[in-house]
This record gives structure tokens, sequence and C-alpha cells, in this order.
């Protein structure tokens, strides 16, 4: 059961001859969050990157990522079917909130059911109705959730979360949080939440020391 | 309802505490004063008043007479094909060969190339590549005759095609360069490269998730420059010159022509024509923007597909790809023809290179040359530094903070045709008794320097940590001071940049300096123009390879200046 | 506007606005008056003359001219002490409107320009407005030495009489020009012009009117191609223009189609016409200056084999001037300057192919003997029409034709 989720195998990270991360492996089940603890400088970010596919050509890499017992290190980001939330919500300025969810869903389905899938997305987050608005409308915590929705309807194999709660409000952040986590669950898919906020707890903490530095 | 009021209560606070309250007004005079005055001394005569002549007379007679023009169809037919033509490709060819090369080395080196590309002056770029391309030009002279068989050059219409499409492309190239510095600019106001990689992580292919998310956001930061690409495509003279039919030109030069006529009647109908351009480019632009509504109709339906790639990408790509590949040939290939010529000594059809290379024509032009330079970098420097102190003065008095309303303002000159006011312009000087004057044509060029030293030193202007101002001034330093001493050296860089920018476009100014310098005062666009259209080639390739070493030079000043803003700005 | 742009109230704005103008207009300043009657001698000119600064506005996009008005300011400024400065223009109408702004804002002295080369068009529109200061032309001690019966045009500047407002300066006459090495017998006459490009299609070539070689080229044509020459001495007849032009329109149509690019494009002005050549793109050239090819020639431009012609029934001459503005601070220079201009060992070199190469506008048998020698000294290039043949010309026609064949040629075929 486990091979099937996302593996990481003795991962390196370094810049300009710093190493970020040594040796790091780490296996995370469908239907399980893994929290990366750490500061900032601690490479957490960059490991991110590294799974996404979206690291710089500059940093130095080695070890293995399989996802769905496929390796996916030498796949571009467009391949790999991993969905990330990131710190800033980037919702696309010129689309709704229903645009935005829309264009997640993958083709080949017929309109009506895309439609519903945007639909249910909005029941989800409990935000229906709000698929004519303009995101910029929106309030932190709401286009958290839209991001998240958008990111799960692209249907990925596995979610990153990198800080996704740290421009929230102590209040919100707990709401969002709860959200993300049970929405991702229901999903069962694999998912690694990087951040250096204490409360992000999930079923599984890794800190990753500044000694690595 | 209640926002205007505020603005104004604001501006009239600060204006009594800042000691650099009277910069805007001061500005807005010089700026919108002149072009002002221009549209109404170019108004005045279309209806056939003449005060200079004593003709009081309203009339229609002169907007019958440009209505009724034999060749008014065929040119305005022309106008249209190269303003919107050009447009349009450069928009394709920007945005096609960002999304296919964002993010990759190439871009990099794309990049790398802009800034000289764009310091190219537009009468120069037209003036080497008609050596490149024409029937008797160097890509004919290196197929022939092994390749072609032509021992003569070929009754080939490549340059000053009637239909005016030489003068479309070339123009495309030039202006998609131009769109693609923009573009970077704008990329750096949005967040694109995260949403690229949350479009990609959605499994969009990089080029399509350009197109879709980045691109529209981009295209909203950039539409006020391509809506100054339409107008000043629409009302082209130097390249037209060069590149473009004679018989008839697109309506600019044509008017141009007019204008040159010794017939009262004939210059009120160019007065005409002016204005009628004007409405032209108003016109064009809502026509423009009716554009932008329909494809961003069209495309809605593609945002939400579920599409993840396709081939309307690889299109769109590939026709960037290659437009920006010739965009830049074109661009060398010009350059290097301007260095060829300049050293031929005999250069005959069909050899490839000059059969004798020579410096006589430098030796013999080096007066010329230095007087033009000279001029030329004088003007250049007073305008450039005038608009640059212009500048830093109406920031520090707060313009532009809140609204962007200012920068419409400021793209008056860019949108608004150059002939329809210059003519205006002209009777002013003359009336000041400035006509032919180096001064008439430094502050005639402001105009149309100052938004583009505005635009390049306002971003970092405005970066710049408001913290470090107000440190200094509690500890008891002046707002003046304060400029000084601390804002201006950690700006050094970006002011100098601006300051060559700004130098780069007074050099390379062809219609405002001839109208303001009437016929009198020579620079070297205006001297490249003139020998452009066939005198000695390698005169007009001398003349403009400095025409193109000058504003180059100014930009590569600034490169070499010690880095200092690096310890102050992110 | 509750929301001034720029953040500028109204009032601010309108101070602004005001302050430009004032800020401005300060730049202008009066010099004084010089009085010149009929009747002063011209010994006092010179006198008066003497330490004034002539500012002479002279088209500038030839090298020759340039190095040929350098002499000029060097000898002035040496034998009478003026100083001549070569206001360098490309634009040769330009100074019609300023003259004009200058009169209407009632700034009758003091002016910036001194003296102006001119001809033709330029002459009757600034001569129309009043713009000329004069008559002054047959006041000057070189006037006797002009050739006003040999070379009428002296005296009528396109059909209209200079009534001494312009003083002559150079001829100037419409001469073509082939590569003898590959066309031995180029066409000498208007319709075997013709003939030649109907058996060479794509080689003949003429500039785009409202060109002025291009109009001068129609003109030719119409002159050549009519009985009755009399209609185009007067003032075009709208009329019965549709009928004298006639001759034209329907050579043309014939020409065009067998022209350069099919008659689709056309050169925009000489310079591209002459580089055509040097490309061997087209056959025939044609200037209005009979040593243009050999000028071409002597700076590499055009093979040595180059040759210039005038057609048989001769080809159009006319006579280019000199004019002093109205308001004009330096009068009596500018007339000392054009009487040095007429002056035999000015016209002489302005008549040597070398440095120049325009005709004198001098009657050479009543210069001294020993001027006559300078001009007899002149060289006789290969590529020059001969003496011969330069004296077959034909008379400017009345200006306004200039502008109707423009637009009639512009209406049929650049539509």
């Amino acid at each position: 059961m486990t091979s099937t989720g996302l593996i990481l195998k003795d991962v390196h990270l370094g810049i300009g001859g710093r190493t970020l991360l040594n040796g790091l492996s780490l296996e995370i089940a469908p239907g399980e969050i893994v929290t990366l603890m750490g500061e900032s400088g601690s490479g957490k970010s960059s490991l991110i990157a590294y799974i996404c596919g979206s690291l710089d050509a500059e940093f130095d890499v080695a070890g293995s990522i399989t996802l769905e017992e496929q390796d996916i290190v030498s796949l571009p980001i467009e391949r790999r079917r991993i969905g990330v939330m990131f710190q800033d919500d980037v919702l696309f300025a010129h689309m709704s909130v229903g645009e935005n969810l829309a264009f997640a869903v993958p083709k080949g389905i017929g309109k009506a059911e895309r439609q519903r899938r945007v639909d249910d997305a909005l029941v989800e987050a409990e935000l229906e109705g709000f698929a004519a608005r303009d995101p910029a409308t929106l309030s932190g915590g709401q286009k958290a959730r839209v991001a998240l929705m958008r990111a799960l309807l692209a249907e990925p194999r596995a979610m990153l979360l990198d800080e996704p709660f740290s421009r929230l409000d102590a209040t919100l952040r707990e709401r969002v949080r709860n959200f993300a986590f049970t929405t991702i669950k229901r999903r069962n898919i694999p998912a690694l939440l990087v951040t250096h906020d204490l409360q992000d707890k999930t079923d599984r903490v890794i800190t990753l020391g500044t000694a690595n530095n | 309802m209640a926002r205007p009021l505020r603005d104004v209560s604001i501006s009239k606070s600060a204006l009594a505490r800042n000691p650099f309250g009277w910069a805007p007004p001061l500005t807005f005079a010089i700026f919108v004063g002149p072009i002002l005055l221009g549209l109404f001394g170019t108004l005045l005569p279309s209806f056939g008043l003449q005060p200079a002549l004593g003709q009081f007379e309203l009339s229609l007679n002169p907007w019958c007479a440009f209505l009724s023009d034999p060749a008014l169809v065929k040119s305005l037919r022309l106008t249209l094909t190269v303003g919107f033509g050009a447009t349009a490709i450069a928009v394709i060819i920007g945005f096609g060969s960002v999304a296919t090369l964002y993010g990759t080395r190439a871009f990099a080196v794309v990049r790398a190339l802009l800034a000289p590309a764009l310091a190219f002056p537009h009468a120069s770029f037209a003036v080497g590549l008609a050596f490149l391309i024409a029937p008797s030009g160097w890509i004919a002279r290196l197929l022939s005759p092994w390749a072609t068989g032509w021992d003569q050059p070929p009754d080939l219409l490549i340059i000053r095609d009637p239909d005016a499409i030489a003068l479309m492309l070339s123009l495309a190239l030039k202006e998609s360069l131009f769109l693609i510095l923009m573009i970077v600019g704008a990329l750096g106001q949005i967040n694109a490269g995260t949403m690229m990689r949350s479009a990609r992580s959605m499994g969009y292919a990089p080029a399509r998730a350009w197109l879709l998310v980045v691109a529209p956001q981009i295209y909203a930061q950039v539409r006020l420059p391509i809506y100054a690409m339409l107008a000043s495509a629409l009302s082209i003279v130097d390249m037209a010159i060069v590149l473009g039919p004679a018989a008839p030109p697109p309506l600019a030069p044509m008017t141009l022509d007019w204008f040159r006529e010794l017939d009262t009647a004939r210059q009120l109908m160019a007065s005409a024509a002016a204005i009628f351009q004007l409405l032209l480019v108003i016109v064009a632009i809502l026509l423009w923007r009716l554009g932008e509504t329909i494809v961003r109709q069209s495309m809605r339906g593609l945002l939400t597909s579920g599409i993840r790639h396709g081939w309307s990408e690889r299109i769109v790509g590939s026709v960037g790809k290659v437009g920006i590949a010739f965009a830049l040939v074109a661009s060398l290939g010009a350059i290097l023809m301007l260095i060829f010529w300049s050293f031929a000594g005999t250069w005959s059809w069909p050899s490839a290179l000059p059969e004798q290379w020579s410096t006589a024509m430098w030796v013999r032009s080096v007066d010329t040359l230095a007087e033009l330079v000279g001029r030329s970098a004088i003007i250049g420097i007073a305008v450039s530094a005038v608009a640059t102190a212009l500048t830093i003065l109406c920031l520090e008095a707060g313009v532009g903070r809140s609204t962007p309303r200012w920068l419409a303002i400021l793209y008056i000159p860019l949108l608004v045709p150059q002939i329809s006011f210059l003519f205006g312009i002209q009777l002013l000087w003359n009336r000041l008794w400035l006509d032919g004057t180096v001064v008439a044509v430094a502050l005639t060029q402001l105009l149309f320097v100052l938004p583009y030293v505005f635009l390049v030193l306002s971003d970092p202007y405005r970066a710049l940590d408001p913290l470090i101002a107000i440190a200094a001034r509690s500890l008891g330093a002046s707002r003046v001071r304060t400029l000084f001493k601390i804002k201006l050296p950690l700006l050094a860089r970006p002011v100098a940049g601006a300051m060559a920018i700004g130098f780069a476009v007074s050099v390379g100014l062809y219609l405002p300096t001839m109208f303001a310098g009437a016929g009198r005062i020579d620079t070297l666009t205006t001297e490249a123009i003139a020998l452009a259209s066939g005198a000695d080639r390698r005169q007009a390739g001398i003349i403009a390879f400095a025409l193109t070493v000058l504003p180059f030079m100014a930009l590569a000043l600034v490169n070499l200046a010690p880095n200092w803003e690096r310890r102050t700005s992110r | 506007m509750t929301n001034p742009p720029f953040g500028v109230t109204r009032r601010q704005l309108s101070l602004g606005l005001l302050i430009m103008p004032a800020m401005l207009s300060g730049c202008a300043k009066p010099a004084p008056e010089e009085r010149i009657s009929a009747t002063t001698p011209w010994d006092d000119i010179e006198k008066m003359a003497r330490g004034q600064t002539v500012n002479w506005q002279a088209w500038a996009g030839d090298p020759k001219i340039n190095d040929y008005i350098g002499w000029t300011a060097q000898t002035v400024k040496a034998r009478f002490g003026i100083d001549l400065v070569h206001v360098k223009t490309s634009d040769t109408t330009a100074f019609i409107q300023t003259l004009l702004g200058e009169k209407s804002s009632g700034r009758m002295s003091g002016g910036r320009t001194d003296m102006v080369w001119l001809n033709g068009e330029n002459f009757s529109a600034a001569k129309g407005l009043d713009l000329l200061w004069g008559p002054f032309a047959e006041r000057l001690s070189n006037w006797k030495l002009v050739d006003v019966k040999g070379k009428p045009s002296t005296i009528n500047d396109f059909t209209l009489p200079t009534e001494g407002y312009e003083s002559p300066w150079g001829m100037a006459q419409l001469a073509f020009f082939h590569d003898s090495a590959t066309l031995a017998n180029p066409p000498r006459t208007i319709p075997a012009m013709l003939a030649w490009a109907k058996s060479n299609p794509g080689r003949f070539a003429y500039p785009a009117p409202p060109d002025f070689t291009g109009v001068t080229f129609l003109k030719q044509a119409l002159l050549e191609l009519s009985a009755d020459r009399a209609p185009f001495y007067k003032p075009v007849d709208k009329a019965t223009f549709a009928a004298q032009t006639a001759p034209l329109w329907a050579y043309l149509d014939q020409l065009n189609p067998v022209a350069w690019r099919s008659g689709k494009s056309f050169p925009p002005d000489y310079p591209s016409l002459r580089q055509l050549l040097e490309d061997r793109e087209i056959g025939i050239a044609f200037a209005f200056n009979p040593s243009e090819a050999l000028n071409a020639v002597n700076s590499g431009l055009l093979p040595a084999t180059t040759r210039a012609y005038i057609l048989e029934g001769g080809t159009i001459q006319n006579t280019h001037f000199v004019a002093i503005p109205f308001n004009s601070s330096a009068k009596a220079g500018a007339m000392v300057v054009a009487n040095f201009l007429l002056s035999p060992e000015a016209q002489a070199r302005k008549a040597d192919p070398r440095l120049w190469g325009d005709a004198t506008v001098l009657d050479l048998s009543a210069v001294a003997p020993d001027d006559q020698a300078r001009f007899a000294a002149l060289p006789k290039g290969a590529a020059l029409p001969d003496a011969q043949s330069l004296a077959r010309a034909l008379a400017e026609p009345h200006p306004s034709w200039m502008l109707a064949l423009g637009d009639a040629w512009r209406a049929r075929y650049a539509t």
C-alpha cells in the first residue's frame, strides 16, 4: 500500500556549494499528511520546488522521488500531476472564481459535468453562489479555500502545501487549516506541508534541523 | 463621490508643505501646453482660419479638398494596413515569443539583446534593413548570380511595394522588440512565476499556461504601450520614407508632402489631413479595444475547456519564435550593413562584399559627422537632463502616487499622432521667434522624451523604501537635503538609466526635430532619413551607423557605472 | 474638473500655461535698422556691409555645395569684412512659413535670415506674400554681366518676371545619363524613350510626382508631346487642362506598364533614381543638373563609362537665385554677397565640374578677357553633355503647372 504514495529517497539539495538538505528520505502514504517543520533557510521550500518540478536549474540535486511507483524527477511540472498550494493564493485575476475552478477541471469532460464539479467544489468550500465573483473581492480565507479547491479539481496524485496559511490571521488560519486537511484527506492522496508554524500539526511531523546548513 | 474631493484636498495640502509643489504645474505647462496649442494651431487652418494671413473666415474647403483627394482611399488603406497589421503582428510576436521562451535559457539571451535593440533608432534600422532586403541588397547579392541566376537586381517589389507590406513587416519586427521589453517589465509587476507554477502543476503545457494565465494580466499592463504603438504605426513617417511606397505614401508622409507645398490651399488641406489622423487614431484605438473584447470573449471558452495543450499555443509560439528571431537577425543584419557600406570603397552588384574597403568616406564626412553628432548629443543630453529633473521633482511632489490617471496624460504625446500637433507647434515657435533654433527643437523633443523618462524612473523611485527618507528627515534633514543627499545617491543608477533612455529617444526623434528645426537644425536622424532615399549609400551608412552608436553608447555607459543601488533595492 | 490630472488644480494649471510662453518669448531681441535708399551708391553699400553678419539659408544636401558656400564665406570675409554664415537647411520651403510668421507678428526688422536660395515656386510664393526685399538685383555692380538676353530665365523665373527681387546665381538643365558600356545609343526624344522602354521592360523609371525631378520629367514630356506650348507659359486653366495634358497621359498610360516595377512602385526622388542606375536596375536616369553624372562618376557612384546628354528637342532649363527677406538685418551685406556670387571668379568656380558644375548666368562676351580665360580653362569631362547640346534649352512652364501636373498624376496613377 505504501508504495503507491509519495516516496523520497536520499534527497540532497544544495546551491552554490552550500548544502540545504542532506539525504532526506520520506514515505507519505495516500491519505496521509506529513508536516515538514523548519526555520527559513532550511531548504524546505526548495524541497517543495524539487518535488513539484519548479526548482531552478542552478540547484545541485540528487536522490529519487517516486509517486504511484513512477519516478517523477525527470518529468516536467505539468506531467507530474502534483497539486500545489502556495503562500500566495495566486488566483488568476482575469478570471472569475468559477472560471478559476473550471480552469483546473481535466479536459474531455462534458460541459454539464464540468459545471457540476465546479459547483460541488464551491459547495465543499462553503462558497455557494460565488462562481461569478471577481477573486479580488474575496477575503483571505475564501481565496485560500478557492485556491485549494482549484488545485484539487485538477485531480492531483499528491498535494504540496507551501506555508499556505502563513498569510492568514490566527483565527482564520485554524479554520482554513481544518478545511484543507479534511478536504485533502477526503481525496485519499499523500500530502506534504512545509511550515514554520508549530500549530500546523498533522499526522506526522518531521523537523528539519538547521544543522544541515 | 467623496473620492475626488479627498484627492484635491490632499494635493492642496501637500502643495502647501511640499517645496517641490511648483514642479507639477510647470511640467504640466511644458507638456500639455504645447500639445493643446499645437492641436489648436493645426485645427484652425483646417477650417480655413489663418490669422497669420488675415483670414478669419470659416470654411470647409480644406476638408472638402482633403476628402476628395484622389489618392486618399489608397493612402488610407495603406495607413490602416501598416497601423493594424504592424501592431497586430508585433503583439502576436511579442506574446507568442515570451509564451514559448519564458523561463528558458534563450529568454535570458533575448532579454540581454533587448536593450541594445531598442536603442536602435527606427531611422537607422530602416536604412540598414533596406540595404539588406532590397532587390539590390545584401541577401540578393549573397545568392546571386550562382543560386538565383540574377545578373542584375531582379525587378521585384520587395521594398516600397505599393501595398506597404514591407513597411508593415519591418515596423512589426521593430515594434515587437519594444513590446517584449514592455512585457518583461510587466512580468515583474505580477506574480508571473508562481502563477505559471500553479497552472503547470494542474497539467497545463508551459506556453499554453502562459498564454491563458499570464498573458491576459500582462496585456492589461501593456495596453497603453500597445495603443501608443498603434498610434505611431498609423502615423509613421521616418520608416515610411525609407521603406514605404511613394505613390501614394501612407497618410502621414502624404500630409508632410502637402505641408511642404507652397500652395496655401494645399497647406490648409494638410492641416485637415493632420486633424483627420487624430480622429483616425481615436477610432482605431476604439476599434482595437473592440478587438480586445472579441478576443477576450472568444478566449473565455478556452480558459475553462480544460484542454491542457494543443496546436494553438504551438502555432502562436512558433510564430513568436520565428518573429523574434527575424527581428533580432534583421537588427543585427541592419547594423552590419551600415558598417559594410560605411567602409565600402566600391561595391557593385552582385559582389557579396565590397571590392575595395576604404575609410575615405569616413575621412570626408568627419566634419559633417562631428557637427551632427555634437548637435544630436547636446540636444539629447539637455533634453534628457531636463526631463529627468522634471520627473524627479514631480515624483517628489507626489505625482502619480495614488491614481494611474497621470499615466494617460503622460501618454498623450505618444498617443496623439505627431503630425497632428507638430504643425501647430511649429507655428507656435514661429510666433515666439524660436523656430529653427536648438531651443525649439529641445522643447519639442521634451514632449516625447518626458513620458519615457517618467515611465522608466517612476517604478524604481517608488520602490525605494520610504522609511529611508523618513529616517533622514527625522534626523532633521530637509526634504531638499534628503532628496540630494539620500535619495538621489541611492537612485543614481535608475536615474542614469532613465537619462540614457531619454537620450536614446531624443536622438531618434525625426518628425519633432524636423518641424521644430524648420529644416535648419539637422540631427543624425534627419540627416539619415534625408540620405536614406538613395544618396551615397556609404554616406548614408556612416550617418545611420553613428545614429545607432550614439544611444547605444549612452546605455553602455550606464551599465558600466558602479552598481550602487544593489545594497538598497531588491 | 473636480479630479484634475497630475493632481494639479485649475489655478495651478492656468498659472503653468501662462509661465511657458512668457518664459520663451524672452528670447527674441530686436536689431538696429539699416537704411538703403534707391540712390545709395554701391560704395556706400559696401561700407555698410563691412562688419555685418549675413545669415544665408541654403539647402545643404550636397557636400560640394556646402564647400562652395564655405569658400564664398572665406572670400567675402577677406575682401568685404562680411561674416557669412551658412544656415544649412534641408527644407527649401520652410523659410516661407518662418517669414510669414514673422511678418504677421510684426517683426519687420531684425530678422534672422538675410539671404535665401530659391527659384520658381518658392519665389512665386514668397513674392506673392510680400516676403522679399527689393528691388535690388539690378543695382548690383555685376548685374551688367548677366546674360539676360541669351538666358531669359535669369529675369523670368518660371515665367514670372523677377523685377529685381532676386539675383541670379546659376543655371540648371534637365540632362539624361546612361552607362555607355551597356547602352550605346540611348533614346534621345520623349517618344523614343517610350519605344526603348517597351523593348526593355522594367528598365526605365522616373521619380513619383510631386517630387521635383518627377514633375520636371512630366513637364519635359508634356512640352515635347504638345504642338502648342503657349498655354504652359500661362497659369493653369482648369477648363482646358484636361485637353492640354491629354497627350501626356496617353504617353504615360503606355510607359508605366513597361516601366520599373511595372509602374506599381516609383522611386521617391532623384537620388533613388541614380541609385537604381548604379545598381543597374534601370538603364537611363536623369537629373536637373547636367554635371550630375560627372559628379557621380567622380564620387565613384557611377562607372567611368557614364555619359550624359540633352534630348534632341532640348530640355527644360531654369535659373536659381538668391533673394533678401523683407526683414533682413544685413541687407547691404546680402547685396554684397549676391554681387560677389555674380562675379566671374565665383561663377567660374561654380561652373567647375570638379567643384560644383553649374552653368554660369553671365554673358561670357561681356566679361573681361582674363575672366573669359577662367571659363575656357574649365575641364570637359566625358560624362558632361557637350556645349552645343546644352544650348538646346526649353523654358520652365508657369509655376502653377508644377502642382497641377503633380496632382493630376497622383489622381491617375497613385490611387
